[in-house]
């Protein structure tokens, strides 16, 4: 794909926002009332201004970075344990015996619904939401995993051991990197169900964080205050997320993706150029496959 | 060339193989019964049978990942402990690693022995050389054909100079040009590596020809041995002793 219509994709992208924010500013400036009622609605300039007051602040800071800690400490420690347990859960029928119906047992349990139990377990409020953080994400990495390694093709292991490669060399070159984007597939679920207990845990419990202080804006009628939270969070949601999927291409490149559907096809203008000058269709689609393969990576 | 005396000067000998009174398959329901064969350091044995009769089990067997139900398998005198490096394995299927360059993946056996960095990279690099794939070594193996993962498959196989080479129907997906030229690279690379070799196929050209004798299998027994006549030549398709053979070995395979 060129620059231009990379460009032109950014430009829809910006513009779909900023007609989100238009329709919530006309709706709200206008006090619509119909069967929603958007008159006890803060405008968007409202939630600015109160956005602009906030990130002048201190508190404002040290929200987000309680918030971001607490996640990303769960969340890192979801992924090294969903990921250890995940592999030998499904390679070993001892650990499986052991492990499997004790998991499959917690699992259904909403992560939120262990406010009571973290409260019970932890000396200290800041450890209890990184525990419901932590069991949040853990179980989709947990299964993601499981099942990316049942799934690995059987002869990469015996071509392996056939190399006089032992059970560790096994784990490093196959099953890790084999199980790599069904992995990456449980990290983005994980991510995203963290978020809204890290958020959930801080309304219930917290002292600091965005969903403490959200909460917090809502008790004492401050609207502007709670959409400036919500906004933060779809923000921190959005960067973590797409960080996650970043890692996961980068480390993922080397799966075949062919045909990336919003890529290959030309946009119209050039399509009309393509079918003047007669290009070989194999070369065509060879040249842009890796093109935007890079983009995307 | 001087690559290919390094090869001869560093090689070691072939392995001699060796299965007595063997018998493969799942417990109650053997593939094969009784199987005694002897395989002799350096040779080039084909084994030929219709589909569903035992080879591809009979190679795994050799290469230590399966266990026979009963009988002894036998390497240089000593009975078979599990897989090893000196017995390499190639696969029908694409058994290279995906995440892995052609480069990367002829390294991982040199890596698994402890040859440093540096060393195994040459190597790598040479191997994928001689089977043809030079420029392809920093290629992932989607980038390239069938044919050409195979060659690297070669490749990756004998970079850890195993002293035997089992290779289940290798080329066997591939088209009758492909399998031709892969054949004649299989013999030019072999050459001077001293490696036995047991080359199991449902072509009986391919195994007449590759092969310094051929197995055949068929209900559930090793049914013969053959010799095959040398030199070895594709066109000598009227040679009578080897439309003999050919007769013979399509006769006793029921075919």
């Amino acid at each position: 794909m060129n620059r231009r219509s990379v460009m032109s994709r950014y430009a829809l992208r910006v513009t779909s926002i900023a007609a989100a924010l238009g329709l919530w500013q006309l709706l709200t400036s206008a006090n619509v009332d119909l069967w929603l009622r958007f008159s006890q609605f803060p405008t968007v300039t409202d939630v600015a201004r109160a956005f602009a007051g906030r990130l002048a602040g201190d508190d404002y800071w040290t929200d987000l970075t309680d918030s971001l800690t607490r996640i990303l400490t769960g969340f890192l420690l979801a992924a090294v344990l969903g990921v250890a347990t995940g592999v030998l859960v499904a390679r070993s029928r001892l650990a499986e015996d052991l492990l499997g119906t004790v998991l499959e047992v917690v699992r259904p349990i909403p992560a939120i619904a262990l406010v009571p139990v973290a409260i019970l377990l932890f000396p200290d409020n800041e450890q209890g939401i990184v525990f419901i953080t932590c069991t949040a994400a853990f179980f989709p990495v947990l299964v993601s995993t499981r099942h990316a390694v049942r799934a690995l093709t059987p002869v990469w292991e015996e071509a392996v051991r056939t190399m006089g490669g032992g059970r560790w060399r096994i784990l490093g070159s196959v099953v890790l990197p084999g199980a790599l984007p069904g992995i990456f597939g449980g990290l983005s679920v994980g991510i995203g169900v963290s978020w809204i207990c890290v958020i959930s845990a801080e309304m219930i419990s917290g002292q600091y964080g965005v969903g403490y202080r959200t909460w917090q804006d809502y008790t004492v009628v401050d609207y502007p205050g709670v959409f400036v939270g919500m906004v933060t969070i779809g923000v921190l949601g959005w960067l973590t997320s797409t960080a996650v999927e970043l890692a996961g291409r980068r480390l993922t490149r080397w799966l075949p993706r062919t045909s990336y559907v919003a890529g290959v096809r030309p946009p119209r203008g050039e399509r009309g150029a393509a079918a003047r000058t007669p290009v070989p269709a194999g070369s065509r689609a060879e040249e842009e496959v890796p093109k935007t393969h890079d983009q995307f990576v | 060339m001087t690559s290919s005396s390094d090869v001869r000067s560093l090689s070691r000998s072939g392995a001699g193989l060796a299965l007595r009174g063997v018998t493969l398959g799942r417990p109650g329901a053997p593939v094969l019964d009784g199987v005694d064969l002897d395989v002799a350091p350096g040779e080039i044995i084909t084994v030929v049978g219709p589909s569903g009769c035992g080879k591809s089990t009979l190679l795994r067997t050799l290469a230590g990942l399966l266990t026979p139900l009963g009988g002894e398998v036998i390497e240089d005198g000593r009975p078979l402990a599990g897989p090893a490096a000196d017995r390499a394995l190639i696969f029908q299927e694409d058994a290279l690693l995906p995440w892995r360059t052609l480069r990367a993946n002829v390294e991982l056996p040199l890596a698994i022995r402890g040859v440093p960095r540096s060393e195994r990279r040459a190597q790598a690099e040479e191997w994928l050389a001689r089977v043809g794939l030079a420029e392809h070594a920093r290629h992932l193996p989607h980038r390239v054909s069938g044919g050409q993962r195979q060659r690297a498959q070669l490749a990756r196989a004998l970079a850890a100079r195993p002293r035997a080479v089992l290779m289940d129907e290798p080329f066997g997906a591939l088209d009758a040009q492909t399998r031709a030229g892969m054949q004649d690279l299989l013999v030019q690379v072999l050459r001077g590596t001293g490696a036995t070799v047991v080359f199991v196929t449902h072509d009986v050209d391919e195994a007449l020809f590759l092969g310094d004798r051929v197995a055949l299998l068929g209900d559930g027994h090793l049914l013969a041995v053959r010799d095959v006549p040398r030199p070895r030549d594709r066109t000598a398709h009227d040679d009578p002793a080897r439309v003999t053979l050919r007769r013979a070995v399509l006769a006793s395979l029921g075919t």
